[in-house]
Formats: C-alpha cells, structure tokens, sequence
C-alpha cells in the first residue's frame, strides 16, 4: 500500500515538470518577440526593454528555464503587467471563493446523484427509472446560464429568498451568508454534474447487479438493501469516483460562466480578465496552479481506488 | 460412484420436492422454459440435474432458490416443497430466512461468485450475522474459523483475512462452500460447481464435498453437463431436455440401462478414455516445429532494479520441443497455468517467444519482423475457444470469411465463391453468407469459425480449447468435422485442450504439460494409454467417470489404478 502511494505520487512529479516547461515554452516559442506580445502594438522601445529585462530574455534559454523555475519553486510565480501586484496574490485572493463553491457543488452533486443512480438501477425499466433518466438528459442539454437566470429570477426575484448576485467569502462572513450567496451559483454548476454523476452510477451499478457475487449475496438471503449498498455500490464504486473526480477538476476551470452569472469574483473571472488583457505571468500562472489541482485530484482518485479496491493495493 | 441403487431409494419424506414446475419468460407471448418439471430428493441423497445447454437445468434450481432474474422469469405454475414448505407461496421475507439456513447454493465460477472488496472471512460470516442475530463476533469468528478447516484450507487464520483474489479457484470454490454450510441446510444446491476447475482440483472438491454430505445429512441438487462427474457422485439422475425432464433413474440402472433415445445419445458422445490408435502415417513433411521454445514474462523492470527488488520471472514455457507433419494432430494437454495456451500464442506468434525457434514449413518465424512475419500468418490459423465472443457480431459471416483471404490479395468475388464452398465444407447452408452470427448456435459458429480459418488455406491449424464450450452431443460433431477435413485437406492441428478424454480421441501424438515443462511426450496411445510420468498418471486418475465405458453402456475394465500393482486386474463395477 505505502509503496503504492509513492509510486503514484513520484509519478505526479514529472508530469508537473512538462506542464512548467509547456508553460515557460508558451511564451518564448511563440513567434516574434515575447515582448513584443506582452506590450502590445503600442509600445514604446523603453517598455520593451524593461519587459525584456524583468523576463530575463536576454539570458540563454536554458539559464532563463532554471532562473524561472527556480522563482516558481520559491513562490515566485512574476508580476501582472497590469496591476503590477505579484501574480501569487492576485490568484490567492481568487481562489477561495472557487474552490468553495467548487467544493459545495460536488458534495450537492453526489449526495443527489449517487442515490438517484442506485435507485434508477434498482428498479431498471421502471417508471422512476424513466424519470431519472429524463431529468439527467435535460441536466445535460439546458445550457448552464439558462439554469442559472432561471435559478436567480425563481429563488432572488420573484420569491426573494435569496440574494441575486455577490458573494460573502466563508472566512470573513461566516457559514450562513455564505450558503445564502453560494447555494444558487452551486446549483447551477450542479445540475450537468448530477446528471453525469447519475447516469455513471445507473450505468455502473446495472452492470454490477449482473455479476455472480450479487447472485452469492441473495442467495444468502441478503435483503435488497444489503445486496444493494453493501454488495454492490462499493463494486460499482471506481467509474463513479473516476466521473466525481474529473468534475471536479473541471470546475475548477469551468466556473468562468457561473462567476460571470453571479458576478463572483473567483479564479474563473481572472483566467477571462488576464487572457482578454494578455496579463501572461497571471495566465501562465494561472495555467499551472489548474494543472496542479487537476494532478493532485487525480492522485487523489488513484489513491482512493487502492483505498476501495484491495486488488490495486497489491498490484 | 454409489455402490448401491438401495441407498437411494430409502423412501423417507423428501427433502425438496418439485410437481409440475411451469416457468415461461416475460415477454409476450411468453415462451416457456419449463414445462412441468418433476423430481424429489431424499435426506442424504445425491441427485443429479444433467442435461445440455438450454435443457433448463439452471433455471430449474434458481427456482428453488427464488432467484430467477426478475423481470425476465417467472414460475407459472406447479409446486416446490422444501422438507415440506411450499415454497412459491412463501413471501420474499420468509424465503430469505430459508436461503442459507435451510437450503444453500453454490456457483460455476468460483473466480467471480466471491465479492472481490470483502475478505474471505467476512463474506462467511456475513451469514451468520444475518440469519443468528444472537451470536456474539468471537462466537461468528470461531465458527467460520472451524468452517475454514471444514472444508480444509490450510492456514485459516490467514484465509479468514484473505481477499478473494489472493485465492485459487480450488479455495474459492472452498469457501464458497463453507459459506453454503455453515448454517448447515438440508439442501444444498451445486450448480456446475467443479466445472471451471481443473481435473485434480475438481475431483478434490467433489470429494470434499461428498465427505460434509455424509457428515452433515445435507441433500444434494447437482448440475453437471458432464457425464463422467455424474457416473461418479450421482445416487439418482434426472435428465433434462428443452426444459422437460426426460428420465430419472439410479445411477447404476440409468448407465447401464438408459430409458429413452436421448439419454443413449447423451451416453453415446461421451468421448472415450481410452486413445484410439493413431493414424497410419502417410507423408513426413514437417509443416511445424518448435525448438527449445522458451517464454519468460516479466523482465526485470527498471523500477525493480532501481529498488533492488529481486525480478519476478515466470517460466510460462521452457524447452518445449516438438514436430507436426502433415495430415496429422498433434494434442498438448495440461491444467490451467501449463503453459499450453502460452505454446500456442507463441507459435501463432501472437507473443514473442524469448528463445528457441518455430519453424512453419521449414521457415523460422521465431524473430521475424512484423513485416516479414505478414507471408507467414496465412501459413497457421487458429480456432478460439469460445465462439461467441470469437466471430465480430457487426460482420456478416460472409464478410468474416472473406477477411483474410481479401488481406492477402485475393480478388472479392473469388474469395466469396470460396467462403460458400467452405460454409458447404463444413455443413451449413450457403444463404449463411449474409447472416449474422446471432442467428447461429454456439456449434454452427464453430463450424463457422473453422471455416474462417480455412479460407486462408493454411498448412496448420490451432485448436485452442475448441471444443470446450460446446455440449457433448454438438462437440461429437465438430470433432468429426475437424477430422473429416483434416483427411480431405491434409492440413496439420495443434489441438490444445484440457479434457482428456477429447485428447484420447482426437490426436495421433500427445503432450502433456505442467508449470511451463513438457513432462511427457508420444503416441497418444502409450503416453494417456499407459502414462509414465507421475503427472499424466495423476491426470488420468482424476479424470471424473474413468471406470466407465459410457458408450458401451457398461464398465471399463483394465482401468489405471491408484496403486501401480493392482492395474491389470483391477475390475470396478459402479
């Protein structure tokens, strides 16, 4: 098992080191002069040469890689060009209200689509197993903003339960105005997610309710919800951790859409501000804190599957 | 092998009684799958269900159980008595209180009837919890542990804490029966229960579980396809047919003396033990030969150099030696893990052999490129086992044959004129050219199958356990077939199986493997007629119902015996 785990976390190591090189080749393999694209059409041969110089383009490529990664490894991840605070700043003070409501999201999503999914098995080809499937299918195809005015003119402004836009961040405002901020934006965010989520679990579990070792549990005499739960969920368990951990790492990214809805002011909106100004140490930035969350919640979803699957840990 | 049709008869109020027993399937209009089943089993008794494929043999004991598939089954009419409880009048609640406790079963697949996320122990105990709320954990545990050396695993400490894949097939079928008795049911149910094992291990199993059988009193249902297993645990036997039961007799009375014309048939293509003699040799071209063929797998990886880990290699095949010629078959015989399905692989160059050579008409294809390999491939065919997974389910059968032979150059309509001489070869109709294989049984696909692999006129064919998953009667045919074309086209079989009595009819020469190494190697009339290697003996003595002529309707006499000396005049009747 330990050694399992130190295999998979060296593994994420030198996936990390060709994201930094992608990333730190973005800018100077692109043609013309980086500095050039960092100041735009209009500037003036002194910006460049400033620029030129707080990028250390004037140094060999490979001694500008280790100087670059060197910073990054200390925490340096550069300046914006545009505001000229330290990109590490700008991005941590985006990246709590994504991460929450990225996290309030995903717990909505399983704790409705897991059993969703179960029960749509259970009961394969009957009525309720029809109505999850139709309510997944328009889960998938209402276009995410639609949902989301929907949600804002039923719950903000029409019954006026709950505020329209904003966001109350959980570690100056507390608990309660945060779920009364957050819960429309994750519910938006939800609805594509439970519908992917419910049908990965339906898909999965039919296909294990058809195994031989459910057969051994009824007869048994294992009642339908110990076959059902203790049987074969955990059975069906690994694609559905596969679709909950990728979701996950989607939102991450994919909040732009929901931040701009509710006017959140999360990583979403910062990824949209620095590419349309071309602010590229934030987008570089940017790029590689996404790809290490992506590589952390994969390792977390190898780890959990050596957790659930004894025959992985011994592999 | 009961000694005596009495023991049987003991007339006692029957443990499981089945009148009329109906099931039909859902659709509409429903087809039926049961008509009118009738059969009763004794205290202690053994019954046999045997029967082919479809016969409903499995439907009948998931019936039993209450366990037909819902929404697909349903029983519609007759009556199932356990020790005298009507059973399909009983609510689902009671009928769960019964399994288990009362009446037990147990599955084919040993590798996958066990959850694989729960430990061996845990699964036995899960028994207990649910049917004796009252015992206390220590109380489980100790039952299960004295359930483990029941059923004779060594190590049950260990065991207990086992997962289900750190276990063979042998000792998963042990717990699987360790978790049918513990409760000690008066019926327990064997559905196949030895026929994925190897010979050796099934008849261990077989014998274990006639040994709790007469300790516990426990009744059993067995089903089985295969004679030999029936000629030697049955009291009684019920033959099954398209879901009707066609005779039900002892043991004795039923091998001797079968009733109807099927249960004669079924008897009849029983493959004998005994090898027939090999055919008179007629050219000695060698079309394939394999030298010092050796397979290693897992080198040494970098990861476990670098970790100093010792290197875990396997010797799938070593030394392997052997010459095909012309016209003739060629049998390797082995249980699972051999090494035989590893020769074929190698020879068919599926897999790179890591030494030795293959040589195919002469030519040593051991090393040859992927490129090189390309004129070659056509040379050697091979038939799979398994002939519904085998045949692409989106091609018609014309388009399967044509394959090959229109890879190789061959213009389509010549290759299709050939694919409907070959479907009429192996004696199916010519319109199957532009059927699907769905609308073929699992023998017709094999004939098909043949076919495919003699479009593209091959001087050897590779039989990998091609007959055995067909039932006895449809396996007859296609052994008959393969013979038949073998002595029209002259072409060579490597004919890799399990079941020696397939071996023993089929093959001109015999080798048997075990581990990876050639342990015997000749005539197979000397090496399965009177085997020399301690191996080949103990294959043979395990093979099930080997004191029995089933085609002749009586013993065997001169039967291979436990004890060298005894062999000449050991004479055993059933």
């Amino acid at each position: 098992m330990f050694s399992y785990c130190l295999r998979r976390t060296l593994a994420a190591v030198p996936v990390m080191v060709v994201v930094a090189l992608f990333v730190f080749l973005l800018l100077r393999l692109s043609p013309g002069d980086p500095a050039a694209i960092i100041a735009g059409d209009m500037a003036t041969p002194a910006q460049l040469d400033r620029i030129r110089e707080t990028l250390g383009l004037n140094q060999p490529i490979y001694l500008q890689f280790f100087h670059w990664a060197g910073e990054l490894l200390r925490g340096d991840f550069g300046t914006s060009l545009m505001s000229n605070l330290p990109v590490t700043q700008l991005m941590a003070q985006r990246l709590e209200p994504t991460v929450s409501l990225a996290l309030l999201s995903i717990v909505l999503s399983v704790v409705v689509a897991v059993p969703m999914g179960v029960i749509a098995a259970w009961k394969h080809g009957s009525l309720i197993d029809n109505a999850v499937m139709s309510v997944s299918v328009l889960g998938f195809s209402v276009p995410v903003f639609v949902i989301g005015y929907l949600l804002i003119k039923i719950f903000a402004i029409d019954l006026g339960w709950l505020p329209v836009q904003g966001f109350k961040r959980i570690s100056e405002a507390g608990f309660v105005p945060f779920i009364r901020h957050a819960i429309l934006p994750a519910l938006m965010l939800s609805t594509i997610y439970i519908a992917l989520i419910a049908r990965m679990t339906r898909a999965s579990m039919l296909d294990v309710l058809g195994e031989d070792f459910v057969r051994t549990a009824h007869a048994k005499g294992a009642s339908e919800r110990r076959v059902l739960f203790k049987h074969a969920l955990r059975n069906a368990g690994v694609p559905i951790l596969e679709v909950i951990g990728t979701g996950f790492a989607l939102m991450i990214t994919g909040v732009v859409v929901t931040e701009s809805v509710f006017n959140i002011p999360g990583l979403g909106r910062l990824t949209v501000d620095a590419i349309l100004s071309r602010d590229y140490p934030v987008i570089q930035g940017l790029i590689l804190v996404t790809s290490g969350v992506y590589v952390l919640i994969n390792l977390a979803i190898d780890l959990s599957y050596a957790l659930l699957d004894p025959r992985i840990r011994y592999q | 092998m009961s000694d005596d049709a009495t023991h049987a008869e003991l007339a006692t109020a029957p443990v499981l009684e089945i009148r009329g027993l109906k099931v039909t399937t859902h659709a509409s209009p429903a087809k039926p799958i049961l008509e009118g089943i009738d059969f009763s089993i004794a205290p202690g008794e053994t019954l046999c269900l045997v029967g082919e494929s479809g016969s409903g043999k499995s439907v009948t004991s998931l019936a039993v159980m209450g366990l037909l598939p819902k929404g697909s089954l349903t029983v519609t009419g007759g009556r199932i008595a356990l020790e005298g409880d009507a059973l399909l009048d009983t609510s689902p609640r009671r009928l769960r209180e019964l399994r288990a406790s009362r009446m037990a079963m147990i599955f084919q697949e040993p590798m996958t009837a066990l959850n694989p996320l729960m430990r061996v122990g845990e699964q036995i105990e899960e028994v207990l919890v649910m049917h004796r709320k009252g015992l206390s954990s220590a109380q489980r545990r100790e039952r299960v542990l004295e359930m483990l050396d029941q059923v004779q695993l060594p190590d049950i400490e260990r065991v207990y804490a086992s997962w289900p894949h750190q276990l063979s097939g042998g000792q998963r079928q042990r717990i699987m029966i360790a978790m049918a008795l513990v409760l000690e049911p008066k019926l327990l149910i064997a559905d196949e229960p030895t026929t994925a094992l190897d010979v050796t291990t099934q008849k261990q199993i077989l014998k274990l579980i006639k040994q709790l059988q007469e300790r516990h009193g426990t009744s059993v249902l067995f089903i089985t396809h295969d004679m030999g297993v029936v000629a030697d645990i049955a009291d009684r036997v019920c033959v099954m047919r398209h879901g009707a039961v066609v005779e039900t007799q002892p043991i004795a009375a039923l091998l001797r003396r079968p009733q109807t014309d099927y249960t004669r048939q079924l008897l009849t293509a029983v493959p004998s033990l005994r090898p027939r003699a090999a055919r008179e040799v007629t050219d000695r071209e060698v079309v394939l030969e394999a030298i010092e063929l050796e397979k290693r797998y897992g080198q040494t990886s970098r990861w476990a150099r670098l970790s100093g880990r010792a290197s875990a290699q396997t010797l799938a095949a070593s030394e392997v030696n052997f010459a095909l010629t012309r016209g003739r078959t060629l049998g390797i015989v082995g249980e699972s893990g051999s090494g035989k399905s590893t020769v074929a692989r190698c020879v068919m160059r599926m897999i790179e052999p890591t030494a030795g050579g293959v040589r195919v008409m002469g030519k040593d294809i051991a090393s040859l490129g992927r490129a090189a390999l390309r004129p070659h491939r056509k040379r050697i065919q091979m038939i799979f086992q398994d002939p519904f997974r085998s045949l692409n389910p989106r091609l018609t059968i014309g388009a399967s044959l044509i394959e090959g032979p229109v890879n190789y150059g061959t213009p389509r309509g010549e290759a299709l004129a050939r694919a409907a001489e070959l479907l009429a070869l192996v004696g199916l109709p010519k319109d199957a050219l532009a059927r699907y294989p769905h609308q073929f049984s699992g023998g017709q696909r094999q004939r098909i199958a043949i076919a495919r692999a003699l479009a593209m006129e091959p001087d050897v064919l590779v039989a990998d356990e091609a007959v055995s998953a067909l039932d006895v009667s449809v396996q007859a045919q296609v052994l008959a077939l393969l013979d038949d074309i073998q002595r029209r086209l002259g072409v060579a079989v490597l004919f890799i199986t399990h079941d020696l009595r397939v071996a023993a009819q089929i093959c001109d020469e015999v080798m048997v493997m075990q581990q990876g190494v050639v342990v015997e190697y000749g005539p197979a009339s000397r090496v399965l007629g009177a085997p020399e290697h301690p191996y080949t003996r103990s294959l043979m003595l395990a093979a099930p119902g080997r004191h029995w002529d089933f085609s002749q309707f009586r013993p065997l006499e001169h039967v291979l015996e436990e004890a060298p000396t005894s062999a000449s005049d050991a004479v055993v009747h059933p």
